[in-house]
């Protein structure tokens, strides 16, 4: 069994590399979220609008996008998808850093499909009586859904969502096949420069464990002070 | 047959069961009755420990329930225990319901077990319905098939758990029936109930629990006509005309 | 299109089988079939132990299920391929690396699946069973795993599509399923990418979504049956 010695990947050239990918694949999961939310909530209220084509579009969105593995959407947008752009566009891209535009593409895609499914279903758990009793009251419909709807729908919503980017976090890890420096890709690089593989695995899988603790204790402390209450 | 001698129990700080002391002797039917949370259904669950107390001794047919060698399995097999919820098991017919424990407990033969459980199943009523899944049966069927369920195993004591409270009225009187015709033959039952007509036809005792005390324990004629201690006669009265408070 | 099918259609199903080892589609579902069939008996197990009473059981099942949970199998596939040569003694080949990660990571999504499946279920059951008599593990047995493996077939079913997408990985590796096949291809083609990666991901696209539809078909099942 190898010995466990970090010593060599904490200082100098290793360190730099691997928390350059650390770094890195935190950004990737940032902006991921930030342009995967709106999309979610779009596609979600497309899958419950009252038109059939506009439902129809959302249903074939989502499970287009859920049944394809995040590495084919990773090589089809990096290697497939340029080919339809312009000549002057696919050039501007190419000067650019044109792996981590498309990880994120697919990436956004990717996680809007399933963090719309979170967001369908807590909009849907909300029993159509809440609804009801709201207008009851007298309330109008965007005001039912902002005093009434909304507000429960979001406890129950956040949670899943949560654990969505929980695989989003580890999901950034697939952006290597594509030449993105993300984390586990400087894990391999610092590997085959430094023969210690064992050590240097070792130290990435409690890099990408530590963010798993944060995350998923946000939704744990999320459920305990939030948690959804039901009517009856 | 049942003791209970000082027993008491907490749920945190907060106090189910006070100081009961009470003797059940066989072939007795004793009813406990008493109003929402008086601690009636954590005393009944005590008898088979699905809830453990924490003070005194319980003993059932001299036999400590929480003696440290008890054989708990061996134990409970030799209580039958009717739920409010029925609590049969949806993946098995009526007759598998009942032949279940019989057969892994005491191996019997399915043969036998099952030629047991559809007498058992006549006497309640629901021979025809043996190879039926609980889902397609009524709740006074299922009831019905939980009471024969826990009879497989030949127990000397019954306890039920607010039988019928579950139950759509009209199916309410199908069950009782069930449980008249074991009280006739002798078994020792405890029931917590609020089928008053039940009480007053069938038990020998009445128990009434307030707060986690046994506050009254009177013959039932005695009790249903002249309570004596004043929480017991509020309660009846809430029972008999449940709007009188309001018009106070 | 169509040249791209002639010369290259085999190789896409089969990889270069029979002269080499078996590749392509049918390597990537010959991967998640037996991938998904030896994490069974593991979700099954850890499953059951997260569940114990006992919490020396339960303590450690729970730490590793979470440690795998927390880690993405792209981890838990280099790791097979440091671990599986120490532990078995010799060089492990890329299906077996694959299959390993595999199982591993499976059993421990399996593992939650078995444990809401059981926790899912009516508490009035379980003292049911212990009323009459019946053993913690007869219980177990004969009364609640019945029940929740039942109600867990469509999520079995969904862990099965999610098995399919994790072959891919093995790309990584140098396995030759299905996604690296195309890799193959359009590292010969060059100029068709589009072509290529549209076929590759219509073909998990058909696979995948045949199989979601069986499991909501069968949630629809059960559901009916329930009320």
């Amino acid at each position: 069994m190898p010995i466990l010695d970090f010593s060599a990947l904490l200082h100098g050239q290793f360190r730099d590399w691997l928390v350059s990918g650390f770094l890195f694949s935190l950004q990737l999961t940032g902006l991921t979220l930030v342009l995967a939310l709106p999309l979610a909530t779009l596609v979600a209220l497309l899958r419950m609008a009252p038109s059939r084509p506009a439902r129809a579009l959302g249903f074939l969105y989502v499970e287009g996008v859920r049944s394809v593995p995040l590495i084919v959407h990773m090589l089809f947008w990096y290697f497939g998808a340029p080919e339809l752009l312009p000549d002057r566009t696919r050039q501007w891209l190419y000067s650019g850093n044109v792996e981590a535009i498309a990880a994120v593409v697919a990436l956004t895609l990717y996680s809007a499909a399933y963090m719309a499914e979170d967001i369908r279903s807590g909009l849907r758990a909300v029993p159509r009586t809440q609804f009801e009793a709201a207008r009851a009251l007298g309330f109008s419909f965007l005001g039912s859904m902002r005093r009434v709807i909304l507000p429960q729908a979001l406890r129950i919503t956040v949670p899943p969502l949560i654990s969505q980017t929980l695989n989003l976090w580890k999901d950034t890890s697939i952006a290597t096949v594509i030449g993105v420096a993300e984390l586990m890709y400087q894990a391999q690089r610092v590997e085959t420069a430094s023969f210690r593989g064992f050590d240097t695995f070792a130290l990435v899988t409690a890099a990408y464990l530590s963010v798993s603790v944060l995350i998923t204790a946000l939704s744990v402390g999320f459920q305990h002070f939030f948690p959804a209450r039901a009517a009856s | 047959m049942i003791q209970f001698d000082q027993v008491n129990k907490w749920y945190g700080s907060y106090q189910a069961l006070t100081n009961i002391n009470e003797r059940i002797a066989p072939g007795e039917v004793v009813v406990v009755c008493g109003p929402s949370g008086s601690g009636k259904s954590t005393l009944i669950r005590t008898i088979n420990r699905l809830e453990p107390i924490d003070q005194g001794i319980i003993r059932v047919q001299g036999q400590d329930v929480h003696r440290k060698g008890l054989n708990l399995n061996a134990y409970r097999s030799g209580i039958g225990f009717v739920f409010q919820q029925f609590n049969l098991f949806p993946h098995l017919t009526a007759l598998q319901n009942c032949s279940l424990a019989p057969i892994a407990l005491k191996g019997l033969s399915k043969a036998e077990a099952d030629a047991h459980s559809l007498a058992l199943l006549k006497r309640v009523g629901l021979e025809s319905k043996a190879h039926v899944l609980p889902a397609k049966l009524s709740g006074g069927q299922q009831q019905r098939v939980a009471i024969a369920r826990a009879l497989a195993m030949k127990p000397p004591i019954m306890l039920f758990d607010e039988p019928t409270s579950a139950l759509d009225p009209e199916m309410v009187g199908e069950v009782l029936a069930v449980m008249k015709s074991l009280a006739a033959e002798g078994m020792t039952m405890v029931c917590v109930t609020h089928e008053m007509g039940f009480a007053r036809e069938v038990a020998d005792r009445v128990l009434f629990m307030d707060a986690g005390q046994i506050l009254e324990r009177a013959a039932p004629a005695d009790f249903f006509n002249r309570p004596q201690h004043p929480r017991a006669r509020q309660f009846l009265s809430d029972i008999r005309s449940p709007y009188a408070s309001l018009a106070a | 299109m169509k040249e791209l099918i002639d010369v290259y259609g085999l190789y896409f199903l089969i990889g270069q089988y029979p002269n080499g080892p078996l590749g392509g589609l049918a390597l990537t579902v010959l991967l998640a079939s037996l991938g998904l069939l030896l994490a069974l008996p593991l979700g099954l197990l850890l499953g059951l132990a997260r569940v114990s009473p006992l919490a020396w059981v339960r303590w450690p099942v729970s730490g590793l299920v979470f440690v795998v949970r927390g880690t993405p199998l792209l981890m838990v596939v280099f790791w097979a391929y440091f671990f599986l040569p120490v532990v078995t003694g010799h060089k492990t080949g890329q299906f077996d690396t694959m299959l390993g990660a595999l199982v591993l990571f499976d059993g421990a999504y399996l593992a939650e699946i078995v444990r809401a499946g059981l926790q899912g279920l009516p508490k009035g059951q379980f003292e049911a069973a212990r009323s009459l008599g019946l053993s913690y593990g007869q219980a177990m047995r004969r009364v609640l795993l019945p029940q929740a493996l039942r109600h867990m077939l469509p999520s079995l079913v969904n862990q099965f599509v999610s098995t399919i997408k994790e072959t891919s990985l093995g790309t990584i590796i140098g396995l030759s399923e299905l996604s690296y096949v195309a890799n193959q291809i359009n590292a010969q083609v060059l100029v068709k990418p589009l072509q290529i990666y549209s076929v590759l991901a219509l073909s998990y696209f058909v696979m995948c979504f045949g199989l979601s539809r069986l499991a909501y078909a069968l949630e629809s099942r059960l559901n009916e049956a329930r009320t």
